[in-house]
């Protein structure tokens, strides 16, 4: 069930930020969806000798425990590799804040329960502002009410596909979902 | 609903493959095919067993090997190991899944096997007027059969798997209408390059793009895979063509298209299927195909492109600070000087090969150019048909030597150099002309830089070993 956010947030205001970045492809040749926190961004936070790459924001001290990212347009574009989500919650995020996002990752994110946050290009950037100026900032994000906020700024609501909002919140499973739609689409099936 | 008027070639798709759409909730869509591969495949088998769900219908799933399979010369034949053990578990894990859930697997070795884009239409599994999904971005390509066709995630590869449905909101539409005729040296992957610089990397999001016009009509089957192939990287959720006769002679006779009467009845079907004039669309946007130069990419997504004769664009000539900051960033990681033109750049990689241009097309027009030239000294140049079959048939050309004879690799299928899991990569630093679809950073190997264009523009960059403009030799 997904629980009010209340965190301070990793900023990477970079537009177009694709899944590639996120995790990139030599890491996709394994079977289970667990522990892929670690390779997050690899190619950004490592040097070639492995060591953390001392000024990506994943590395700064605070980041760990942080359950929101900030990033910039067009969040998660590029593959469909669900992968990418799968990294980002094995991190520890639970949301993350854009101007916009890509389809498929959108969609991959809220079966994954990270929250895809949408803010206006105006208030996305107050939020980079904010956060660039306090990096203790803490960033509310309520699900059930559909709103952000942070410390100086009155709650702001953002989009949610209804029935996505839905699932996280009551823990409806999507797939159970479909399962129980068994009759309409043998009908379906059998009117073809 | 209110669309039964003027319907588009969208419309009439979706319409179809509504199994339920229950008031506020997503509609239930139907799937008529579903392509697996290794890499995003495994973890919604496990999820099936987990749950005690078999596949609801096995014969309208397809499996092939691709993604992290080794292309050297005698790969296929499993003489060459894959790249580590991590991968050759996940090629084994998927023989297993598809031999207890009853799905049928074009396997390294087979005959059939190749790039999952490429093997659908060839087999003819990909037809009119059905939806077809992947776990993979690309999926998109089957839309140039006037399919509705789009990648997903992996827990909807495992929707699929238990259900053969999805849960999904109505897309809007986008027509990209392309008039006139392409100048010679001008091909389908200049028009689809020239379209994402146009409106860029997220100009599609949360559309469905049909491309229509003379310049559309004129391109063969490959060509318009080509284009719609790169959809996705306008951030379209899918691209499509309406089949015409050009997709019917291409289909016909294929393994899996129906035969006979029943091949005559679904042609009748599928002629009803082109948009209904006056059809409305969400957005519309107008290239002039006549207009239209051989494109190139400078940066690190692939709407950062331009016509292979402009210069290198100046982060100082943006207002948008934002804009500013990202192709200042793109140009340091490719190592571009501003306002210098791209023509002459030193290349150091050639790959030929990928979902968007590996096939017999592209290589012969690969091949126009490299008869007779050889391969500059210190460029490797990989050629990667797309499938097996079309490894074959271009050996029957004699395609084939024509590229040895020149000093290139000629190598078996797989989406090899394009994604850089299979052993197929580049060296940090180095610069590419790649026929692939993305030029993100580190996408064909860690440091390495990627130039998007066609295969007429890589080839010229073979023989020449500078980026060329192929109009020119």
């Amino acid at each position: 069930m997904f629980q009010t956010i209340q965190s301070r947030a990793v900023l990477l205001p970079h537009d177009d930020i694709d899944t590639d970045q996120i995790i990139p492809a030599r890491f996709l040749k394994v079977t289970s969806r667990d522990g892929l926190g670690v390779n997050l961004f690899h190619d950004w936070r490592y040097q070639a000798s492995g060591a953390p790459q001392a000024d990506f924001p994943l590395n700064a001290p605070g980041a760990a425990g942080s359950q929101v990212l900030i990033a910039g347009h067009n969040f998660g574009c590029g593959s469909s590799r669900e992968h990418a989500p799968w990294a980002l919650c094995d991190f520890g995020f639970r949301a993350v804040v854009a101007s916009s996002f890509a389809d498929i990752f959108r969609s991959n994110a809220l079966k994954n329960g990270l929250l895809p946050v949408a803010l206006g290009r105006e208030e996305h950037a107050r939020l980079c502002a904010a956060r660039a100026a306090d990096p203790g900032l803490v960033v509310t994000v309520d699900l059930a009410g559909q709103v952000i906020a942070w410390p100086g700024q009155s709650p702001l609501t953002f989009p949610v596909d209804p029935f996505a909002r839905r699932c996280l919140l009551d823990g409806v499973d999507e797939l159970g979902y479909l399962l129980s739609l068994r009759g309409d689409i043998e009908a379906y099936e059998a009117r073809r | 609903m209110s669309r039964t008027l003027a319907r588009t070639l969208f419309d009439k798709i979706w319409d179809e493959h509504v199994v339920v759409e229950q008031g506020g909730e997503p509609a239930v869509l139907y799937i008529d095919l579903h392509l697996v591969h290794e890499v995003t495949s495994p973890q919604a088998f496990r999820g099936l067993r987990a749950r005690g769900l078999t596949v609801r219908r096995p014969e309208r799933t397809v499996a092939t090997m691709d993604h992290s399979v080794p292309t050297a010369p005698g790969a296929v034949r499993g003489r060459i190991p894959v790249v580590d053990a991590q991968a050759e578990a996940q090629l084994r894990q998927l023989e297993v899944n598809c031999a207890e859930f009853g799905i049928e697997l074009f396997a390294l070795g087979s005959d059939q096997q190749g790039i999952v884009h490429v093997i659908g239409p060839e087999l003819g599994f990909t037809q009119p007027a059905t939806t077809i999904v992947c776990g993979d971005s690309h999926t998109s390509t089957h839309g140039a059969f006037g399919a509705l066709a789009f990648g997903i995630g992996t827990s909807e590869v495992e929707h699929v798997l238990a259900t053969q449905c999805l849960l999904q909101r109505r897309p809007a539409t986008m027509l990209v209408q392309v008039d006139g005729q392409l100048p010679g040296g001008v091909t389908a992957k200049d028009i689809i390059l020239a379209l994402i610089a146009k409106i860029g990397v997220g100009g599609a999001t949360g559309h469905v793009i049909e491309y229509a016009g003379e310049a559309i009509r004129a391109l063969s089957m490959e060509q318009r895979m080509t284009v719609c192939n790169m959809s996705i990287e306008a951030g379209a959720r899918a691209g499509l063509i309406a089949p015409d006769e050009t997709t019917f002679a291409w289909l016909a006779g294929r393994a899996r298209v129906p035969q006979g009467p029943a091949w005559e009845a679904a042609v009748a079907r599928w002629r009803q299927l082109p948009s209904d004039p006056g059809a409305a669309y969400d957005t519309t946007v107008t290239i002039d195909g006549g207009g239209l130069e051989p494109m190139i990419t400078y940066g690190t997504n692939p709407g950062m492109g331009i016509a292979i004769t402009q210069p290198v664009p100046a982060p100082d000539g943006l207002a948008d600070p934002r804009e500013r900051a990202a192709l200042d960033k793109a140009l340091r990681y490719m190592d571009l000087e501003p306002g210098r033109p791209l023509l002459g750049h030193r290349v150091d990689v050639v790959f030929l090969g990928s979902c968007t241009n590996s096939r017999l097309g592209d290589l012969r027009q690969a091949a126009s150019v490299v008869a007779g030239r050889h391969v500059a000294p210190g460029v490797r140049m990989l050629v990667v048909p797309g499938s097996q079959a079309i490894k074959r048939q271009a050996e029957a050309e004699g395609l084939d030597q024509v590229f040895r004879d020149a000093g290139a690799e000629w190598r078996e299928s797989g989406c090899s150099m394009c994604i850089a899991m299979n052993g197929d990569q580049l060296q940090p630093g180095e610069y590419a002309v790649s026929t692939s679809n993305r030029n993100f950073e580190g996408r064909q190997g860690k440091g390495g830089r990627t130039f998007l264009a066609s295969p007429l523009t890589a080839a010229a960059a073979a023989v020449t070993g500078r980026i060329t403009d192929p109009r020119q030799l």
